[in-house]
């Protein structure tokens, strides 16, 4: 529960969109969720970043090709901390 | 069934603005791929493509055929007057009801559709060309060539994404092939290397921001080419009658659909259209000599295709040369499958196969003899051409030496 409590508005923000594109309901989603787990196919996932880009207004260096070392898109922790930086 | 030549050849992509240059290019393997030059780059993520340089057009055409011409119809009706001068074919009266041609483009005048949007959208103007939709219209390349050379039978465009090219030539194989024609001008064009063009790319997260490296192990996704190929596509009697130039024979072709994903290629789609074009041409596996892969960098489609060569050839397949010049001449999308006949019909005709440049490391995954970085010499009786397109349309050509 203590995840719940401890959501950043950047990770909540977060969760909304993934939920949404992952068509999950969003109270399942925590911090920790690695998006590995929850079979985001291809297209699902240019959709993600896509959404994140509108939300907070980056340019996020994603290219499927590569995965994107430079942008860690493995949990919803680690991609808040990418977002708080490039924002930083 | 009747026989299908090849009499004439031509072309305006990345490599040069005719054949005898792009040749030399393929040999040389010298790519095309470099800085973008366009307005508003600095809004651009993906800053790199194979931009046809160096084009004045205002030098080909009058000022009323400029009005009427976006660059995609500039590419092909130019590569069809270095083709029908190859070929040395006149349009007799007789002659004209039964010549016709087949294009392939994905986007059509997509430079216009560019241009007109920025008047009406960005600069607030209240009226576009008036010519806006004759150069737009995705067919118009293959009208302005039937003007040109007064080909009045079967006559219009393709649309399959990266396979349209393929489907053009495809067809007009089959039509002469089944005697609904004995001429047709085929091959096809793509002029989408234009800032609404690339963001249109970029949003896919498919592109590559520092070039195209077909089955290397460091691929990051495809580059964007433009211009276009057209070739003579002839009834061997008619062609030998006429002692035109033979350049090479059209042997086979096949189209399959993957009916499966939007984005993704299909193994077993890619299997089946290389499978069925062999069988098309009376062949076996093991009579190709050399593929032209439809290699367009990207992770997904060079692991896909190699897995898909690997089945259809079974061991015979490390036998075989496989390049894909897109790492050259860019992808050129609709017209890809046009400007790739041109490796093959060089391959059949001079014995030299052009590489697949900037080939760093082995991918396991692609293990094929891909002729990393430098042409190579060998008799090659049979080449195939692959064209996998998004949306699951697969075409394959096969041609054999004249």
């Amino acid at each position: 529960m203590t995840d719940v409590i401890t959501l950043s508005k950047t990770e909540s923000q977060i969760i909304g969109i993934i939920a949404a594109q992952a068509m999950i309901d969003a109270g399942t989603l925590s911090a920790q969720t690695k998006l590995a787990d929850l079979a985001l196919d291809s297209l699902m996932m240019v959709e993600v970043v896509f959404g994140l880009e509108e939300a907070f207004d980056i340019a996020i260096p994603f290219n499927a090709n590569t995965n994107s070392p430079e942008f860690d898109l493995t949990s919803i922790f680690s991609i808040a901390a990418a977002i708080d930086a490039l924002r930083a | 069934m009747r026989r299908v030549a090849i009499t004439g050849a031509g072309t305006v992509n990345a490599l040069g603005h005719d054949v005898v240059s792009t040749y030399a290019a393929l040999a040389a393997g010298q790519g095309g791929i470099g800085p973008l030059d366009m307005p508003d780059l600095d809004r651009l993520a993906i800053k790199i493509g194979a931009q046809v340089r160096g084009w004045d057009a205002s030098a080909q055409f009058s000022a009323r055929e400029m009005s009427l011409l976006d660059p995609f119809a500039q590419f092909a009706v130019a590569a069809a007057r270095q083709a029908m001068a190859q070929s040395g074919l006149i349009v007799t009266d007789d002659l004209a009801n039964r010549a016709g041609v087949i294009l392939g483009t994905a986007g059509g005048g997509l430079s216009t559709t560019n241009d007109s949007y920025r008047a009406v959208y960005a600069e607030g103007k209240n009226r576009v060309a008036p010519f806006t939709v004759p150069r737009l219209m995705a067919s118009a390349g293959a009208s302005h060539i039937s003007m040109a050379f007064n080909l009045r039978g079967p006559s219009f465009t393709t649309a399959s994404a990266c396979a349209s090219s393929n489907h053009a030539m495809g067809l007009a194989f089959q039509m002469l092939r089944g005697g609904a024609a004995d001429v047709i001008l085929a091959g096809g064009s793509e002029a989408m290397l234009n800032f609404g063009g690339l963001k249109a790319w970029e949003a896919l997260r498919v592109m590559s921001p520092d070039g195209c490296r077909p089955f290397c192990a460091s691929r990051a996704g495809m580059v964007q080419g433009e211009g276009g190929a057209v070739f003579v596509f002839e009834d061997m009697i008619h062609a030998r009658a006429r002692g035109a130039p033979i350049l090479a024979e059209v042997l086979g072709f096949a189209m399959t659909s993957d009916a499966s994903d939007i984005v993704m290629p299909s193994q077993e789609g890619a299997e089946r259209a290389m499978q069925m074009a062999i069988q098309d041409a009376g062949l076996l596996p093991q009579d190709v000599d050399y593929i032209n892969a439809h290699g367009t960098g990207t992770a997904a489609n060079d692991r896909i295709e190699t897995a898909a060569i690997r089945r259809v050839f079974g061991k015979y397949a490390d036998e075989l040369a496989i390049s894909s010049t897109k790492s050259m001449h860019g992808h050129l999308i609709g017209g890809a499958g046009a400007v790739e006949l041109l490796p093959c019909l060089m391959a059949l005709d001079q014995g030299i196969i052009a590489p697949t440049i900037g080939y760093q490391t082995a991918d396991p995954d692609c293990d094929l003899n891909v002729i990393p970085n430098i042409a190579t010499r060998r008799s090659v009786r049979v080449a195939m051409s692959n064209a996998f397109a998004f949306g699951g349309m697969n075409a394959v050509l096969i041609l054999g030496r004249a």
